[in-house]
């Protein structure tokens, strides 16, 4: 059983929902990510995916393409992602999946890849330009050592194409929300829970958790009727750069704010106020 | 590791992914998959579909204004002392490049597809005018993405694609160049992907599209073909030489003769202000990955980060390319040379001065190459050599550029 397997089992038995935070490595300071991924712990969260940044990264609107830009320009490179990855695993048995584009992949070779990974902690990979299809290497490479490798279906997915990603994908099934960029707007999407619905029916094999454009707790709460769980990324990233654009608070102030973001994310009851 | 080309069996790539040995498939977001499938399920059907056909080379012929004259250079020739030099004459074209070629059978495929809107990304200006143009001809709604620091420089273009109806939206994240331009138009391709048809401007892209733009570009060589037989009683020449950057020229002029193994292919790369400062020659010095839906080669750092390319010429500032070239290049079929912006612009002054052509940059970069291999034939083959440049398109868009740095 991986740990993100036992996390879901966990979670099943008391019905709860599952709550995955994305955050880019490196943003919005090389030194922030660790207690920034500690702080989402204390938060609550049941895995985090940690973005590995790109130059060219297809799949986001504007505040993941922001922190990638950042990250790369405080001059984030793969091996600092897994120092940071192993520095936060020695501390916590939260499931951490790397998030990112296959190109710095192939450039660090797919198989050290996933030993350098695997040996840092690291659970399992989530890879937005890498479909099925083109998968096979990193499908080997991943299975040996032991990280999960998550897939994507999006709305206008077909249902056959649906029950090809369950049974390719491991760790969950990453449900896209909406035809669009992480980050986008929700509002007018009214077949998503129609498809959603579709999406739960169809996917035997693994959990099916549902992203892009999660902003709030009741965001997060009505998608996930039909799922089990949800994934936020872009309105973490944004309230991250709110905290660390003000110059009034500590760091300690900015980390329990975002201790306090989670929490609510996930509860949506303010955290006792101090 | 790639596969060779034997010498008795017919080319044949792509297989049926879109792989040309390792290179090409599709990297696409989930969103893309579905619209890719689509795609590929049209282009089956219209490919070999007789009224398209007929359609395309009613187009190409009364639209385009296509046969494209092979003008025989005999001052040019002359000049340099070697091989006989044709000139393939797309700078004729409608629009002044061979682009329209493609964006012709892209729309006609995109409304039978019931598309409609048309989003497109420009660097140059020269796809974004030749897919403004066509919009405006078929009567659909037109986008065109390009970098801010690309409005700027071509000016000229942004008003041509305004005055034909389309929207020019300005990239500015990033180099604000032609690579941001391309991710733009795919995050609105990922966000509209039902009513959206891209119309890529290059061999580039995820299956189908390098196969398809090549596809709709063989048109070039076939003519070629046929116009050689006229004037010089052969079907082949000895070598054919075009400018690669997406590389669609290149594709469309050299594809139909890739399986006559005497005829040699040169393909003129941008190598900037030199390979060791500011360049574009992705196949001289960069190395396979996967950017823009395509694994090919690109010019990136030792992390996988996607380095930003420089031409003098916009239309060669990109730092990938299209995944054909990339198997052409592996398996030796073709031969890539870097060619330098001061090189370049002689290739302006040459065939300008001797043919009464003044030629893009982009082409300007296949010119420079003509005389030390006109040279070469001659002397292997014989003065009867006769040599192949593809004059993808016309200089006018870079007189700027052109009198600032002559």
């Amino acid at each position: 059983m991986s740990r993100l397997d036992d996390t879901f089992d966990r979670l099943l038995a008391r019905d709860e929902k599952a709550m995955g935070l994305f955050l880019t490595d490196g943003f919005p300071e090389t030194d922030a990510t660790v207690p920034l991924l500690h702080a989402l712990d204390r938060g609550g969260v049941d895995f985090i995916e940690l973005g590995m940044p790109f130059s060219d990264p297809l799949a986001e609107g504007r505040p993941i393409q922001r922190a990638s830009a950042r990250a790369l320009a405080n001059g984030v490179k793969m091996q600092d992602t897994f120092r940071r990855a192993e520095a936060f695993r020695a501390e916590s048995d939260t499931p951490l999946l790397l998030m990112g584009y296959v190109n710095p992949l192939l450039k660090y070779g797919i198989g050290d890849f996933c030993r350098d990974a695997a040996a840092a902690g690291v659970d399992g990979l989530i890879l937005p330009d890498l479909p099925p299809e083109e998968s096979d290497p990193l499908t080997e490479a991943a299975a040996n050592y032991d990280l999960d490798l998550v897939f994507l279906i999006a709305p206008n997915s077909s249902d056959d194409r649906i029950r090809a990603v369950d049974r390719r994908a491991t760790g969950f099934v990453y449900a896209v929300s909406v035809t669009g960029l992480t980050g986008s707007d929700l509002d007018g999407t009214p077949t998503i829970d129609e498809y959603l619905q579709r999406a739960r029916s169809l996917v035997a094999d693994n959990p099916i958790l549902v992203g892009f454009g999660i902003k709030s707790h009741e965001d997060a709460m009505r998608l996930s009727r039909n799922t089990d769980g949800f994934i936020v990324g872009s309105a973490l990233i944004n309230r991250v750069e709110e905290l660390w654009a003000d110059d009034t608070l500590s760091d300690t102030d900015r980390l329990d704010a975002v201790e306090t973001f989670a929490h609510e994310l996930k509860h949506g009851v303010p955290a006792t106020a101090s | 590791m790639p596969d060779t080309i034997s010498q008795t069996e017919a080319y044949a790539a792509p297989d049926a992914d879109g792989h040309f040995g390792n290179y090409g498939g599709a990297y696409v977001p989930e969103t893309l998959v579905p619209v890719l499938e689509d795609l590929k399920d049209a282009y089956r059907t219209y490919k070999d579909d007789p009224e398209f056909q007929e359609e395309f080379r009613h187009h190409l012929r009364e639209y385009a204004g296509r046969p494209t004259p092979l003008s025989f250079c005999d001052r040019l020739t002359e000049n340099i002392g070697g091989a006989r030099i044709y000139a393939k004459r797309e700078d004729l074209c409608h629009t002044g490049a061979h682009k329209i070629n493609n964006t012709i059978g892209q729309i006609m495929l995109a409304t039978r597809m019931g598309k409609e809107r048309i989003i497109a990304e420009t660097g140059a200006g020269q796809h974004g005018v030749a897919t403004a143009t066509v919009c405006a001809k078929f009567g659909v709604d037109c986008i065109i993405y390009m970098g801010a620091e690309d409005i700027e420089r071509q000016r000229l273009n942004v008003e041509r694609m305004e005055l034909l109806g389309a929207e020019v939206r300005a990239v500015n994240t990033g180099s604000e160049t032609l690579k941001e331009a391309t991710s733009e138009a795919i995050r609105d391709w990922v966000s509209n992907p039902s009513d959206t048809f891209y119309i890529i401007g290059s061999v580039v892209g995820p299956h189908p599209y390098p196969t398809m733009v090549r596809d709709f570009h063989r048109v070039i060589g076939t003519e070629t073909r046929d116009q050689l037989r006229e004037v010089e009683g052969r079907e082949t020449p000895d070598a054919i030489v075009a400018c690669v950057g997406g590389g669609s020229n290149a594709m469309g002029i050299w594809h139909p003769f890739i399986n006559d193994d005497e005829v040699e292919m040169h393909g003129a790369e941008a190598a900037g202000q030199g390979l060791y400062d500011n360049h574009a020659a992705t196949l001289a010095e960069g190395s396979p990955g996967v950017l823009h839906g395509a694994m090919s080669y690109l010019l990136q750092d030792e992390e996988g980060q996607i380095e930003l390319a420089h031409s003098l010429s916009a239309g060669l500032d990109y730092p990938g390319v299209g995944p054909e070239h990339a198997y052409l290049r592996d398996t030796d079929r073709v031969q890539y040379h870097p060619v330098t912006d001061d090189e370049a612009l002689a290739g302006v002054q040459r065939l300008s001065e001797t043919e009464g052509i003044i030629p893009a940059l982009e082409t300007a970069h296949a010119v420079h190459l003509l005389p030390d291999l006109a040279r070469r034939l001659a002397d292997e083959r014989g003065d009867g050599a006769v040599i192949v440049f593809n004059c993808s398109g016309r200089g006018d868009k870079d007189m700027e550029t052109i009198a600032e740095n002559l």
